[in-house]
């Protein structure tokens, strides 16, 4: 099956007729700051809500209240003021008068090297675009092939009105509003988000990610994601812009569900870039995300992650494997430098027989930053014959970085069979040097390093997203060793 | 083409060369030998610009230009080549993919596009069967498991594809045993060429039976005490460096 790319897309919008209409509301309405019930009602009323979503999420606010903020990650920041947050800002309005030319020269200089088109740069930095990529269009062009094999693929907001019964029935199953305190937040307050629906034994087509990157690369600071795969359906679903987004937001927290049903697979890719504060670690986005798939018998849900953003990272995409000989993966790549700490991993529930779980993790520290993979992997007394193999790497430029992995292995079945591995080595002058003398300086010779340690994460990516997450690496790093 | 001039250089304020002479040219094969701690792979390391060592004063010239500012990526882009004694690990990166990074890399300091593809595989091809290695070898992660031989093939390897001006073996006989000394040592000959010169850096004389020198050179306490013909490496080998010692302090 040829895959549906975004060069497709361009030539099909080429040859489209000239639609006129790019046309946007200026809304420039954003509530008070703060939280509290009339808050959470007025997000809904704003959104046009039926009666039971604003029930819903009255109920999150209410538990979440009674939560407290988790400490027990391996970061150090100043807790964001809850009540100093404006929750709802309608959705980021395209200034007209506004050109590339007022867009911070050094992200643009990042763009160039990314290779990302003028027109992609201008939607991520909210500048009109020209008429042939207006999102309009896009959309209509991709709901028309979606929609033939009766795949649902729409913003979360679209779906409570045009599909309520689904999500009604598996919003906030895999990831209840009770989970942690920011699902909590998030079942509160969600702005806005994707909802996904392949029916039974439909394979997606296409990547979904053209759709998302043009449509979706400003949805709001709480997102919510649903992605449902029936039985024996595929997609393959990539979150997120290789662009840097330098978003002013100090606070996000996402939430992803994912349900893959009997024979389902549902592979999950995300790049994640958000502004990683300046070099004296001043600014930066706290990204505060629950991640989590059910796997029902023979699905296999896989998470692939290349996290080079934000100052403060938090973010455990899981699997619960219910149903038996599911299989759960979870490839991660997590750089950090300057002052940036990410605590990141996965949670593996063996609940089903023949469940098999993979971890591939790969951490990469410079400057003075934390780098700290957390895992838990958890066999269920049921769970016969399960399996995992995690491989936590820890790779370190300098000597102010810190690396750190943090287990946890939990078999109440005595068929288990858990295998671990995990190693940390350091970027060596002795290797920089050999690649200097070969002709390669210093700045492509870390690329190369860097790039040969995370390869087997990198290989997980579709294609065209592998090329971008490469060049992200080599530009993340940039100037971290002298 | 190397000319080398009353060379003084130290690492950490400690002084290793002190007054280094060398004049290699075009065509020729020169041996450096000499006991531990001399200063051998220190003159291997400056010559290709290893940034921990400090010249103090002196020259490095090559076919006429001065390659004492440059870094040492740079002075592999003019086509200063080092052999390593102990080639580094880099895992994930095939030698495929290392050699042709290298390739383009210096291609484009010098203006030039990558190398197409088709010419890569071609040259890959052509190398891999002159130097007899298996091309399932290239498709390994660079130096990683490798055996000391395998390691100093590959060195060897790059050495072809690269095809630098000057090549300075660093002990490269140091790990091998006799069939891949051989191996080795046939690559580095089929590769001589009367525009390319090599120097070999060596502390026995065993490597000096499979790639003969033209000029035998004694490096001790950092400078070069004694030069002559292949002879002189025969004369090491019996009779060991203490004589030399001997000669230079008295």
């Amino acid at each position: 099956m040829s895959k549906y790319t975004e060069d497709d897309l361009r030539e099909e919008l080429k040859t489209k007729e000239y639609e006129y209409g790019f046309y946007t509301d200026l809304e420039s309405e954003t509530f008070p700051v703060g939280l509290n019930e009339d808050i959470v009602r007025a997000i809904s009323k704003k959104k046009d809500e039926p009666q039971w979503m604003t029930d819903w999420r009255l109920e999150a606010f209410k538990i979440w209240k009674e939560m407290t903020e988790p400490e027990w990650a391996n970061v150090n920041y100043k807790k964001p003021d809850f009540q100093s947050i404006a929750y709802y800002s309608a959705p980021t309005a395209v200034d007209p008068n506004k050109t590339l030319d007022d867009v911070d020269p050094d992200l643009l200089a990042m763009y160039k090297k990314l290779g990302i088109s003028v027109d992609e740069q201008k939607k991520m930095n909210n500048i009109a675009m020209d008429i042939v990529v207006d999102s309009v269009s896009v959309a209509t062009t991709f709901k028309k092939t979606l929609g033939e094999k009766g795949i649902i693929f729409m913003s979360i907001s679209e779906a409570i009105k045009e599909h309520p019964e689904l999500v009604k029935k598996y919003l906030g199953t895999v990831v209840p509003t009770k989970d942690n305190f920011y699902a909590a937040l998030n079942s509160a307050v969600f702005s806005d988000g994707s909802f996904c629906y392949i029916p039974k034994g439909v394979k997606c087509p296409m990547e979904l990610s053209t759709y998302f990157r043009i449509n979706q690369a400003g949805t709001g600071q709480f997102e919510r994601t649903l992605v449902i795969a029936d039985q024996g359906s595929y997609v393959s679903y990539l979150e997120g812009c290789t662009a840097p987004s330098r978003d002013e937001n100090q606070l996000h927290a996402a939430v992803v569900e994912l349900i893959a049903m009997d024979d389902a697979e549902i592979k999950y890719s995300t790049v994640q870039n958000w502004f990683p504060g300046n070099a004296e670690g001043k600014g930066g986005v706290y990204n505060f995300v629950t991640k989590r798939g059910l796997c029902e018998k023979n699905a296999k849900i896989s998470w692939t992650q290349v996290e080079t953003g934000s100052a403060v990272t938090w973010k455990y995409p899981s699997c619960v494997l219910k149903g038996d000989n599911s299989v759960g993966e979870f490839y991660s790549i997590a750089v950090t430098n300057n002052y940036q700490q990410a605590d990141t991993g996965t949670k593996m529930i063996h609940l089903g027989k023949n469940t098999k779980s993979t971890i591939i993790s790969k951490g990469i520290s410079a400057g003075k930053s934390q780098n700290s993979y957390r895992g838990l992997v958890q066999i269920n007394s049921r769970a016969e014959n399960a399996r995992n193999f995690s491989q936590c790497d820890s790779l370190l430029m300098g000597n102010e970085c810190g690396a750190h992995t943090f287990p946890y292995i939990e078999a109440k079945n005595k068929s288990a069979k858990i295998e671990h591995e995990a190693t940390t080595s350091k970027i060596g002058e002795d290797q920089i040097f050999y690649c200097n003398q070969r002709g390669i300086d210093t700045e492509k010779a870390i690329a190369l390093i860097v790039n040969g340690f995370s390869k087997e994460v990198l290989n997980k990516l579709p294609m065209e997203f592998a090329v971008e997450a490469q060049k992200l690496l080599e530009i993340s790093l940039e100037g971290s060793v002298g | 083409m190397l000319k080398i001039k009353d060379l003084h250089a130290s690492v950490e304020g400690k002084s290793i060369l002190k007054g280094i002479n060398l004049e290699v040219k075009a065509g020729e094969v020169h041996a450096i030998m000499g006991p531990n701690g001399a200063g051998k792979s220190t003159l291997a390391s400056v010559v290709a610009g290893k940034e921990d060592y400090e010249v103090e004063s002196g020259d490095i010239v090559l076919s006429d230009e001065n390659l004492n500012e440059l870094d040492a990526e740079e002075r592999a882009h003019k086509g200063v080549f080092l052999s390593f004694q102990y080639p580094v690990e880099i895992p994930g990166v095939s030698v495929t993919n290392f050699i042709k990074t290298a390739i383009n890399e210096t291609r484009k300091a010098k203006g030039l596009e990558d190398m197409p593809a088709k010419d890569m595989l071609k040259l890959i091809r052509e190398k891999s069967e002159l130097l007899e290695i298996d091309r399932k070898f290239l498709s390994r992660s660079l130096n990683e498991g490798f055996s000391g031989g395998e390691k100093k093939r590959n060195e060897i390897f790059q050495m072809a594809m690269l095809e630098p001006k000057l090549a300075i073996l660093d002990e490269t006989d140091s790990g091998l045993d006799i069939d891949a000394l051989r191996i080795v040592a046939n690559g580095v000959n089929k590769l001589k060429s009367k525009d390319n010169a090599v120097v070999v850096i060596t502390h026995y004389q065993r490597l000096l039976d499979y790639i003969v020198p033209d000029y035998v050179h004694v490096l001790y306490d950092g400078k070069i005490v004694k030069s002559g013909g292949k002879e002189l490496a025969h004369e090491l080998e019996e009779k060991g460096y203490d004589w030399i010692k001997e000669e230079v302090n008295a």
